[in-house]
């Protein structure tokens, strides 16, 4: 016997999860398109490990493992690691990163729904606190051949400067440190138009995809709008200042992960907060540790750790921000009718 | 005239479903061999029965007394013998019985003489005495009594009275085919409620896809002619039909959970309430009979104009139910309850009968974690945070679940319907609510014990006391023979004198708890819809049985 409603709309975390992975498909194309097939190597052995850490969970607590791992929250996690992570990471890399996200991050806190973190940017930050080196290695456009990066990823021999170069956040960083300013930095080929020459196409890409989810109803405006919002704002105000040292807001907007996490990693909604107004300033509150990361810290983006500080400010956010409740929104007309 | 429709946050957009039991026009159900009519088919006091087993009634002949104001009167459909009074299943969830009339009519539907009532030159509280006889209630589910909501209240005057014709729930067409049907007689009532409640506009709102009941009103506004009566059409949108959301979307105003709608200058009723209205006292037909949709896994869908008493099987029979049925519902399928018993009778809340099969309502897939994706708050209509309720629901944390205001959700199931991870969401809230009930009741009883032992307390104080004094009095009154006369007096009026203050002080302390405890009852309990008041009953009939059982388990001693 259930009871009402019988009528249920026609959705499922399984159809939420695949519609994310859909909208990731335009951003992963464009990628591969210019960088090579290592992201897509990248994925599958995100995915693999992801399975099997969820899998092996499962039975250790005791849960129905076909059904969790159908509803596709693993992937999603999986995905995510391995876009946020440079490509043509050794493979061993991906797995250690994987396996923590879903074993840490997601079921010693009690499975999907119960994380306080997001697991993707928890394994981004174990990563790089543990191989600063390797985690910032990217790809430069003149790219290398397929069987060249199926080779790296698989752990073959590694020629650093043939095919390497310092992403755009890391070639400001280090231009700035050598005191030369922001314009002079921005000659270097690695730049591009605007923030780094194909990774811009990559970063539409994504703000293409996140614009599917908004229209999909899956996120709301709240996040991407205070995310990016508050990035161009600090960002303008630090650059109208004192342009000779710090990049301007389209940069800012185009380079590193803003795009993708403003769209994809900020909306997660089991970490991230809940309420309208508690979303605005949980996204603004992560583009501003960004921006501050990227402008005075030591590493070259800062989303990642921004998300996690946002995350356990979630529960704080989320009671502060309750909305009014229908008809109490104002006092009613005779002081409180009875 | 109304020129700005204002808006409610949330709700959901379900199929309809409303055209197969609008095909046809209302049927009048011939008379079932025995007519079950319970004597409790409102909010508040059961009434008494004013006939007994072997009477003769007659048509819209009272049967059930109002018991006290806040009741209604209950009256036999027709002509026939009274073979029992006795408790029989009802159409609630929990499968309880109740007392009923069971009538057998006699097939020559001899009416009874009625009583003619000049209604126009009546005073307001006439009207509202002959409409609890005629048993007038709430006919859109709550079953209120209408003639406790057809006053204005101190102010003397109202501001709009609302005539609920949205009926947004899916499947539900009673209201739309009454509508369609007598829209002039409806608009008629209507007017006379509000000549009662002194209102200076009258709204009868309904939903954009009724288009042939709009045209219906339309025309007979126009045949009427009254520049305060207005024919509104709001956006289709459930649940644009529950009374608070109606009122937010006509006039802007949020009646908060707990306050009545007159206190903010606004009274609501169902078209099919106007209309009882209407017959009650133009014609002097106390309410007998109803519109019932019958729909879904059915033959012939259609809508019946039942008399009151009617077993359900009756009508399913009659509309042709489906072999592959599994399960009857009682209401629609957002907020509907289960009917455990299809030999239950129609009741006056009784508004549709609804027939469910695995295709036409899957039965719900697992339930999985909630992902937090807050889709249920953004189809909360009560602008609650449900997967919040839910999570303090589940950990019985119920304190936590009042806080986010668990009380001012009106179970109309938008959340459940949206959740990704088809949690029961609702199932949640009705159990914490019953919880809380349940704790209410018991602290009730504690409180009530207490006050008991203290007044125990206080009179043995008072004893001793008055002993003490009469002791005194009788000692001051020895020694000297003359002013005794006026020494003994004095002396017994001061125990009581010096007793007064104190005794009236007590006496405030426990008015004051009194008072609290029904203010703190009153905010959770009251306005219960019936499907509430089921719950209630069904918990209280939970813990009975538990106790029962404790009882019969107990090893004799
Ligand atoms: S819709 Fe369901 S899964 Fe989503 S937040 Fe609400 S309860 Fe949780
Ligand atoms: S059932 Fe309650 S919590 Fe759910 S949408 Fe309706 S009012 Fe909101």
């Amino acid at each position: 016997m259930y009871n009402s409603p019988y009528l249920r709309q026609n959705t499922s975390v399984r159809r939420v999860m695949v519609t994310v992975l859909v909208a990731m498909l335009p951003a992963i194309a464009m990628q591969v398109w210019l960088f090579g097939i290592g992201l897509l190597l990248q994925i599958a052995i995100a995915s693999a490990t992801a399975l099997a850490c969820e899998a092996a969970m499962l039975s250790l607590r005791r849960r129905p493992v076909a059904r969790a791992l159908g509803d596709g929250s693993a992937l999603v996690t999986a995905w995510l690691i391995a876009v946020c992570l440079p490509p043509l990471l050794p493979w061993w890399m991906i797995v250690i990163g994987t396996s923590f996200a879903i074993i840490i991050g997601k079921h010693l806190y009690g499975g999907l729904g119960q994380n306080p973190f997001n697991p993707a940017m928890l394994a981004y930050c174990v990563l790089i606190i543990s191989f600063p080196a390797l985690m910032s290695q990217w790809p430069g456009l003149q790219g290398s051949d397929a069987a060249t990066q199926l080779n790296w990823v698989l752990g073959g021999e590694r020629a650093l400067d043939a095919v390497t170069g310092a992403t755009p956040l890391d070639a400001l960083r280090t231009g700035l440190l050598g005191n030369a300013d922001v314009s002079a930095v921005m000659q270097s080929p690695a730049f591009g138009h605007v923030a780094g020459a194909g990774w811009e196409w990559v970063a539409l890409a994504w703000g293409a995809g996140g614009l599917l989810l908004l229209a999909l109803r899956i996120i709301t405006w709240h996040i991407p709008a205070a995310f990016l919002g508050a990035m161009a704002l600090v960002s303008g105000v630090a650059w109208l200042i004192d342009p000779s040292h710090y990049a301007s807001p389209a940069f800012h907007l185009l380079a590193g992960g803003t795009m993708l996490g403003a769209f994809f990693i900020a909306t997660d909604p089991v970490s991230g907060a809940t309420t309208p107004r508690g979303k605005l300033i949980f996204a603004a509150g992560i583009a501003l540790i960004a921006w501050l990361i990227r402008a005075f810290g030591a590493y070259p983006d800062g989303i990642a750790f921004a998300v996690l500080l946002l995350n356990i400010c979630v529960p704080l956010i989320d009671i502060k921000t309750q909305p009014p409740v229908f008809g109490h929104k104002v006092e009613p007309p005779d002081g409180g009718a009875r | 005239m109304l020129n700005k429709l204002f808006s409610f946050n949330g709700g959901v957009k379900p199929d309809p479903n409303k055209s197969a039991s609008t095909r046809e026009p209302i049927a009048r159900l011939a008379l079932p061999p025995q007519l079950v009519i319970p004597l409790h088919q409102h909010i508040g006091g059961t009434p008494r029965p004013l006939v007994t087993v072997g009477s003769t009634v007659l048509g819209g002949q009272r049967i059930g007394a109002p018991d006290g104001n806040v009741s209604s009167a209950v009256h036999a459909p027709t002509s026939g013998r009274v073979v029992a009074i006795e408790p029989r299943p009802m159409p609630h969830a929990s499968g309880l019985s109740s007392p009923a009339v069971v009538i057998e009519p006699d097939g020559l539907d001899t009416a009874i003489e009625r009583e003619l009532f000049d209604w126009h030159a009546a005073a307001p509280g006439e009207i509202r005495d002959f409409l609890r006889d005629a048993g007038v209630v709430g006919l859109g589910g709550a079953v209120f009594p209408s003639h406790l909501k057809l006053n204005p209240g101190k102010s003397g005057h109202t501001d709009t009275l609302v005539i609920n014709g949205a009926e947004c729930e899916p499947f539900i067409t009673c209201d739309d085919m009454l509508m369609r049907a007598e829209p002039g007689n409806i608009l008629r009532g209507a007017l006379i409620m509000q000549r009662m409640l002194a209102a200076k506009q009258v709204l009868v709102a309904l939903e954009d896809n009724k288009p042939e009941a709009a045209a219906a009103l339309k025309s007979a506004a126009r045949a009427l002619g009254h520049a305060s009566l207005e024919v509104v059409v709001v956006p289709t949108r459930y649940p644009a039909g529950g009374a608070k959301q109606l009122i937010r979307v006509l006039t802007g105003i949020e009646v908060p959970h707990g306050s009545r709608s007159t206190d903010f200058g606004v009274q609501c009723f169902n078209v099919a309430t106007a209309l009882a209205v209407w017959r009650a006292l133009e014609h002097g037909e106390p309410l007998t009979r109803r519109i019932v949709t019958v729909t879904g896994n059915v033959e012939r869908p259609r809508n019946f104009d039942v008399a009151i008493g009617t077993p359900i099987s009756h009508l399913f029979a009659a509309a042709g139910l489906k072999p592959d049925t599994d399960k009857l519902i009682m209401g629609g399928p957002m907020m509907g309850i289960p009917l455990p018993n299809i030999d239950a009778p129609v009741v006056k809340a009784t508004n549709c009968l609804l027939a469910s099969s695995p295709t036409l309502f899957a039965p719900p897939e697992p339930e999985l974690p909630c992902i937090r994706c807050g889709e249920c708050a953004r189809a909360c209509p009560a602008d609650l945070q449900p997967f919040e309720l839910y999570w303090h629901s589940r950990a019985r944390n119920f304190g936590r679940a009042q806080e986010y205001k668990l009380f001012d959700c009106i179970e109309c199931g938008c959340c459940a319907y949206v959740c990704p991870s088809h949690i029961p969401l609702v199932d949640y809230y009705r159990y914490a609510k019953s919880e809380i009930w349940a704790r209410e009741r018991d602290k009730d009883a504690a409180d009530s014990a207490r006050e008991r032992f203290e007044f125990r307390n206080w009179r043995a104080d008072r004893e001793k006391e008055e002993k003490a004094a009469k002791l005194a009095a009788r000692n001051a009154a020895k020694p000297a023979v003359k002013p005794a006369d006026g020494a003994a007096p004095a002396a017994d009026v001061a125990p009581s004198a010096g007793e007064d203050p104190k005794k009236a002080l007590i006496e405030a302390a426990m008015a004051r708890a009194r008072a609290q405890k029904e203010a703190v009852a009153a905010k959770n309990t009251d306005a219960l819809t019936p499907a509430q008041q089921a719950q209630i009953d069904a918990a209280e009939e939970r813990r009975k049985r538990a106790s029962e059982l404790s009882g019969s388990d107990a090893p004799v001693k």
